[in-house]
């Protein structure tokens, strides 16, 4: 780990009662989802992680408490450190408090979430789908979500198919 | 499936200002079939005559969900897929995602490929910028440039064409190393490529670089500052050109760049035409460290020996039984990995291209995450086009270097 990076977990790890964890050189923090606005505030200033470099979730599907891992990625250009922090997020009706007014470039990265995991991000400004069309059912990143091959269509099985299929019928 | 939820324009609503809805604005669409939007974009532009007071990217037209994807598939059978993301800069993707994987398993590489990694990627990115120079001057409408760039980008493709067999999708960057070595000819190709790109350059400055038309729709247009510019997570030559000085193969070296003497532009203009400026002077960089790395190319294996992850030699099958059982294992089940998660980025052309790897122990990877750089860079288009007229958005959007299949994913 790097030198530098010491303070600055142990202050947040005092301040938001969160717990560190160590793998290959790559620093990540649990914090709980009611810290994570106030966390994320810290890390612009002051801690100076200036860059907010990406987004994710790990589904851990069946999984329910928690049921994701919210990935913030953060990079901090002037001291040249990296820092993770995973947000649990439990399955039933998962919601997290938006960052998109601290880091403006979570805007879309949340929206992405929202499309791909169906996490709410309360307080975000536009949270519409980005990447799947606008009428698209469901959550494509979920594990329990199919990894979508075709079933072919069959005399037997053709009316059953075509009644679930999603296009314009007469 | 459940049913489809209807959708109309009133959802849009919040995006446009309230004269927009009085009808003193106009709505216009831009895309996603334009050619000036490198790829499928949708912008929707709120007009005021010909400035535009707002613009809503719509992005997801490329997308074909890669990391579900590969999610599905063992970390060898993903290696092919990441060509597909984004199309200028295959040797990257595949580098990114290697180095990814040799980071989770702990794999070490041979000098010899760490140094031919080297150079694909520093041509790949010599390409790469070549095809952003042709199509930026093609949106201010400097036609000529584009032929004289794709001309020399094909030399490039040649000699990936030369490596690998394929022009684009290479996937000749392995985790542990590379897929074969490189043929005799390889260093005759990139010599007579190196001899003669410096004047190309040059060319292509004499083109453009005092041209008072491109001065004109490139100076002072979409500019950005770079307190914005990071808030927005932009990186790579746009977040140079505002003046902050942060290249990942400076700041963290990986493949020995460190070895290397080359220097990273920056301008602190912030704006269409820094953005320029830094990208040609990148170009020549990135010609620079190819000529070191040719220089001390080192003999040796081009792939770990570590037979657990990489498939060992062909010659090694017909005399070795560890070697064949290794092989039948690599290719049925592929290998296992060490339970974990982690992160690591390279400096694409774009930018930061990260990879988020999470695995359970099996074979396949568990979560793959792709932070693409153009995604974040994107993401400031609403902000460097305010004001500006349609014209500019155009030279904007070109300048950024998007690629919208880095954005899709």
């Amino acid at each position: 780990m790097d030198k530098k990076l010491e303070p600055i977990l142990q202050k947040l790890q005092k301040d938001f009662d969160a717990t560190a964890s160590e793998y290959r050189g790559d620093v990540s923090l649990v914090i709980t989802p009611e810290h994570i606005a106030a966390a994320c505030k810290q890390m612009l200033e002051p801690l100076g992680f200036e860059l907010l470099s990406t987004m994710t979730v790990v589904d851990y599907w069946p999984e329910e408490n928690p049921r994701f891992h919210v990935l913030y990625q953060f990079t901090s250009i002037s001291k040249n450190l990296s820092l993770t922090f995973r947000v649990p997020v439990t399955g039933v009706t998962p919601s997290l408090p938006t960052i998109s007014t601290i880091y403006r470039n979570a805007t879309w990265r949340e929206r992405e979430i929202w499309d791909m995991f169906g996490i709410k991000f309360e307080g975000h400004p536009d949270l519409r789908r980005i990447l799947m069309p606008h009428d698209w059912a469901g959550h494509p990143l979920r594990k329990d979500y199919p990894l979508g091959y075709e079933e072919p269509q069959f005399t037997f099985n053709y009316k059953e198919i075509d009644l679930r299929k999603p296009y314009a019928k007469e | 499936m459940t049913q489809l939820q209807e959708v109309s324009v009133e959802e849009l609503k919040h995006l446009v200002s309230e004269r927009a809805i009085q009808g003193e604005t106009v709505l216009l669409n831009m895309g996603p079939q334009h050619p000036s939007t490198h790829g499928v974009l949708r912008l929707l532009l709120e007009l005021d005559g010909e400035t535009v007071i707002n613009c809503i990217p719509d992005i997801g037209f490329l997308h074909t969900g890669i990391e579900k994807n590969m999610e599905a598939k063992t970390y060898q059978q993903a290696e092919v897929m990441t060509d597909r993301l984004d199309y200028l800069n295959t040797v990257g993707n595949i580098l990114a995602y290697s180095m990814a994987v040799e980071k989770l398993v702990d794999l070490d590489v041979p000098p010899r490929a760490q140094s031919i990694r080297v150079i694909l990627t520093e041509l790949q990115r010599i390409a790469s910028h070549l095809v952003w120079l042709g199509t930026a001057a093609l949106d201010v409408a400097a036609m000529s440039t584009f032929l004289y760039c794709f001309r020399e980008r094909e030399m490039i493709l040649d000699i990936l064409e030369l490596c690998s067999g394929q022009r684009m999708m290479t996937t000749f960057i392995r985790p542990g190393g590379l897929w074969r070595d490189v043929p005799v000819e390889f260093e005759t190709v990139v010599r007579s490529f190196i001899k003669i790109f410096p004047k190309r350059i040059d060319q292509y400055e004499s083109l453009l670089t005092r041209n008072p038309l491109f001065l004109d729709r490139t100076l002072g247009i979409g500019r950005i500052s770079a307190a914005d510019a990071q808030n927005y997570g932009m990186t790579g030559p746009s977040l140079r050109a505002t003046g902050v000085d942060w290249d990942l193969r400076k700041a963290r070296p990986y493949l020995g760049y460190e070895q290397y003497d080359f220097e990273v532009p920056t301008r602190t203009e912030g704006d269409s035409y820094a953005r320029y400026l830094v990208r040609v002077e990148e170009m020549r960089q990135a010609l620079h460290i190819v000529v070191q790395a040719l220089n001390r190319l080192p003999l040796g294996p081009v792939r770990s020996d570590n037979c657990k992850y990489v498939p060992p030699p062909r010659s090694e099958i017909g005399v070795s039984m560890e070697a064949l059982i290794h092989h039948f294992k690599l290719w049925t089940e592929g290998f296992d990995t060490p339970k974990g998660a982690i992160y690591s980025a390279v400096e694409s052309p774009r930018g930061e291209l990260g990879v988020y790897l999470e695995s359970d122990g099996g074979p396949k990877p568990y979560r793959v995450h792709w932070r693409t750089p153009s995604f974040d860079n994107l993401q400031a288009l609403p902000l460097m086009t305010k004001g500006h007229l349609v014209a500019d958005l155009v030279a904007i959007v070109g300048s950024i270097d998007i690629v919208l299949g880095d954005v899709d994913r």
